[in-house]
């Protein structure tokens, strides 16, 4: 069947070296000494950890639980003992560091009690969090928790359900790998999606370089006897694998930036999440592995299926590492990150660990200045004008910047690409978003601030105010008791009695209050010995003990004994 | 740090502007067939002192020479002023010329990609204010041997009126202006009959319409290369065609046809070599369809009523003030914003 196919602006087409790593079936890793796996895995909230160090976990069992509605669930790998959880580098060209749970496997990769759910009887809330709690994220790369997406728009239906089994990005191939060994599963999960979303029609999107893939899938969709499911096979072009630009390609809707593609009747999932999500449905297990490309500077490229959490040169071992590895990228070349070190963990994200060196990927050639040819709005898949908007945020005119739409940008690398000046256009916008940001937080900051300040001088002054009314008050109170009580001493003239026996009970409270001070003193005055070893400890303490004895009584103190003030 | 993406095309802008030299090579190519080797002379001083000049501002500016002469983006420059400028200008005028748009229209605006006008054109217009005598001789086809040429080129005594005469757009001005006054001898004639004579060929001028054929094989090839777009020249041909058309079919005795507009003068040089220049040009598809046209009408203005021998650098300058406001009233629509 022949499906009319759109298309989207621009797009590149870089060599793809897809071969090399699907010449092997995808093969399995053998457990690492030690997992680390950060407990901020998906978009949204911080998961906060669920175990204690020293605890013993299950394959499978929650050790981050999702922190509110936009965040999703952290699971351990494998079976062992939780050593600690200590904040860890993440794979993420900043370096910075997450809480992370670090896991001693014991070997035995045990699996905990899994539940398994019928998603045809089972209401939709309690499904999306059960997946919520399954820890499933979209495996595209963006990580954005599975469950809030499984909500069909206001009519309560969905007219499609796009499944990006693109995969445009250079080198990568895991998701053609799991389309050719799992297709049957993968279109379990899609069935559950359908059903969640009330989709009408369902449409894998899947670039024609990929023929095993498609029919797998085609194959897999015909045993299953299932109706309005149907593979496309796209033209190859970078970036198709982009949400936008698959939704577009496959059913002519541009969803805008910042819009709902719901509110389009559209929806886009990842062929690896939904593979994900037959695993947590049908087989109870939360997601705790993935399948990553190993690729680039190796000698036998390939694909593994690993756990999360998994140090990544403990993988690329796997596939040696040819000399003059200089780093590791996660993702493709497009749009991957360079990793901070070697030893980073797999997370949710990691579709690709390709390992660079710099003959595969050499320095780009001294930056020119812009010849305004247009290249690089030739091949912007956003439709935009990278170079006006490099010339603005190179002035650093932010407010221009976004008045050419700076944030449609999707940061697909296609204008650093395709360049004649090599101008690392993707750099500059993302140094003015987030530039924009950082001056918006400042902003808001401000603003709170200033609110918060208006705030303060209005209560004191509406303190002060009161103050003054009750003093008023309490004044004309005293004025009215004093008139009373001269005019009653006047009458009785037996005042003076009284008067001492007052003083005495005020010293008395006086008394009190400094006896409690003394005593806080005490207690919080900190110590110069907290650190010392235990014998020095114990020294201390009898010589406290010594101490406490002459204090009470001074008299008996030894001439050469401490002088009492010195605690 | 170098970030993604960490693959790229191989393209620069020396392989950008090679190409624009190569595409040039058939348009020289007829040139200097057709009238002499007086235009290779030009095409060497220009380079020479284009590159003296480019390399003279860049170590003052404290910029990587080698770089930046290596663009090749002042040869292309050189290339075109010594391919609008007459084949017999004196040295001094082409070496001035090309020094004037490097130094002054390029470099002191901020070198490479930062010039608001183009800089062959800014020569071409000041030299013709400055020396228009110089500036308007042109030899006919095959009229004049090298050694005359050389001679014109770097000898002192110059008897040019003698031996040279204007550019066929300009004869034939000239002779359509006599053609209208009672008074002359050629008064009652067509523009046909008038060109009826040694200097013209068969839509253009005599020779010069091979070379304005030599440009258009380039200018295609730079088109199927992709260095360049569809939209200026088709632009600036069209409307070219379309206000010529206009007054000829009102007026046929009265004006050229529009075939001749387009064969003749720098119109194939200026379509696909001089307004497609992109840093003086405008950058959007609908703003250079509207640069294109406006300098098209500009230049069959200039041709038909001024006194120029030609309207294109002119036209183009004036064109070159407006890219700012169209680039600005002419952006797209972005993904997603699309009112279809």
């Amino acid at each position: 069947m022949l499906r009319k196919l759109f298309s989207f602006h621009g797009g590149v087409k870089p060599a793809p070296h897809k071969d090399q790593s699907t010449l092997a079936p995808i093969a399995s890793v053998p457990l690492p000494e030690r997992l680390v796996i950060p407990l901020h895995q998906s978009v949204g909230g911080h998961p906060r950890p669920l175990v204690q160090p020293g605890e013993r976990v299950f394959k499978g069992q929650r050790i981050g639980g999702a922190d509110g509605s936009l965040s999703s669930a952290v699971h351990a790998s494998t079976s062992g003992l939780v050593r600690d959880i200590v904040p860890a580098v993440m794979p993420h060209t900043s370096g910075l560091t997450t809480l992370s749970v670090v896991i001693e496997p014991d070997g035995e990769d045990r699996w905990g009690e899994l539940d398994r759910v019928n998603f045809r009887s089972t209401p939709p809330d309690e499904l999306r969090d059960f997946l919520r709690d399954a820890g499933i994220v979209g495996l595209g790369g963006a990580v954005f928790p599975s469950h809030l997406k499984l909500k069909p728009g206001k009519e309560g239906s969905l007219q499609t359900l796009v499944i990006n089994g693109a995969e445009c990005e250079p080198f990568i191939t895991c998701d053609d790998m799991l389309m050719r060994e799992r297709a049957g599963d993968m279109l379990k999960g899609i069935i559950a999606m359908r059903h969640m979303l009330q989709a009408r029609e369902v449409l894998i999107g899947i670039e024609d370089n990929k023929p095993q893939a498609i029919a797998a899938v085609q194959s897999a969709i015909a045993a299953s006897g299932e109706t309005g499911i149907e593979a496309v096979a796209i033209p190859t072009r970078y970036p198709a694998g982009g949400a936008k630009q698959l939704i577009r390609v496959l059913t002519g809707i541009e969803v805008p930036h910042g819009r709902r593609s719901t509110d389009f009747g559209v929806q886009c999932f990842n062929v690896g999440t939904a593979y994900s999500i037959f695993e947590a449905l049908e087989r109870g297990r939360p997601l705790i592995s993935r399948i990553v490309t190993v690729a680039g500077n190796v000698d036998a490229p390939r694909n593994y299926e690993v756990l999360i959490g998994t140090p990544m040169d403990h993988v690329v071992r796997l596939a040696g590492a040819r000399a003059g590895t200089d780093r590791y990228i996660m993702g493709g070349p497009m749009m991957g990150a360079r990793m901070p070190a070697f030893d980073v963990p797999v997370v949710k994200a990691t579709n690709c660990i390709l390992v660079g060196s710099p003959a595969l990927f050499p320095p780009p050639p001294p930056e020119m200045p812009c010849i305004r040819c247009g290249e690089c709005a030739k091949a912007c898949p956003a439709d935009l004008a990278p170079f006006e908007m490099y010339w603005h945020s190179r002035a650093k005119n932010f407010g221009k910047a976004q008045e050419y739409h700076l944030f449609d940008c999707i940061e697909c690398g296609c204008c650093s690409f395709v360049c004649p000046s090599h101008i690392p256009l993707v750099d500059y916008f993302r140094f003015s978003k987030s530039e924009i940001w950082a001056r918006e937080r400042e902003k808001e900051a401000a603003d709170t601030a200033r609110d918060r300040f208006e705030f303060k001088n209005f209560r004191q002054e509406r303190e002060k105010q009161e103050k003054a009314e009750k003093l008023a008050a309490k004044a004309a109170a005293t004025r009215e008791k004093v008139g009373a009580d001269g005019s009653a001493a006047a009458a009785s003239s037996s005042t003076a009695p009284a008067k001492p026996s007052g003083d005495d009970a005020k010293r008395a409270l006086i008394e009190a209050a400094m006896e409690k001070a003394r005593q806080q003193k005490a207690q919080i005055q900190p110590k110069n010995t907290d650190a010392a070893n235990p014998a020095v400890q114990a020294e201390i303490a009898a010589i406290e003990a010594r101490r406490q004895v002459s204090a009470t009584n001074p008299t008996d103190a030894p001439p050469d004994g401490p002088p009492s003030s010195g605690a | 740090m170098i970030n993604s993406p960490f693959v790229r095309k191989p393209a620069s802008v020396q392989s950008v502007m090679l190409q624009v030299l190569l595409a040039l090579v058939p348009g020289i190519a007829a040139y200097a067939w057709f009238f002499g080797p007086g235009i290779l002379v030009q095409i060497a001083l220009a380079t020479a002192a284009a590159l003296v000049g480019e390399a003279a501002v860049l170590a003052v500016r404290g910029k990587p020479v080698a770089l930046f002469l290596g663009d090749l983006s002042a040869i292309v420059t050189a290339w075109l002023i010594a391919l609008t400028f007459p084949p017999i200008a004196p040295w001094w005028l082409t070496v001035t010329g090309t020094l004037l748009a490097i130094v002054i229209v390029k470099q002191l605006y901020g070198g490479l990609g930062q010039n608001p006008f183009n800089p062959a054109m800014a020569a071409f217009c000041l030299m013709i204010v400055a020396y228009p005598a110089l500036m308007s001789q042109w030899p006919a086809a095959g009229q004049l041997d090298a050694r005359t040429q050389l001679d014109l080129i770097f000898g002192g005594a110059r008897q040019i009126d003698a031996i040279t005469g204007a550019t066929p757009l300009d004869a034939l001005r000239t002779a359509l202006r006599s053609a209208a006054d009672p008074a002359s001898t050629l008064h009652g004639l067509r523009a046909a009959q008038l060109m009826d004579g040694p200097a013209f060929g068969l839509i253009g001028g005599h020779g010069g319409e091979w070379v304005a054929l030599g440009y258009l094989v380039g200018g295609l090839w730079l088109l199927q290369r992709r260095i360049i777009t569809w939209h200026i020249p088709v632009a600036f041909c069209a409307a070219l065609f379309a206000a010529a058309g206009l007054l000829w079919a009102l007026k046929p005795e009265g004006f050229a046809s529009p075939l001749f507009h387009l064969a003749s003068g720098g119109t194939m040089l200026g379509a696909f070599f001089i307004l497609t220049d992109p840093v003086s040009g405008a950058t959007t598809a609908r703003g250079k369809l509207l640069f294109a046209a406006g300098a098209a009408i500009f230049t069959y203005v200039i041709r038909v009523f001024g006194a120029y021998p030609d309207g294109i650098a002119f036209a183009t300058l004036l064109m070159n003030i407006c890219v700012p406001l169209i680039d600005m009233k002419t952006q797209a629509p972005v993904f997603g914003h699309k009112k279809d």
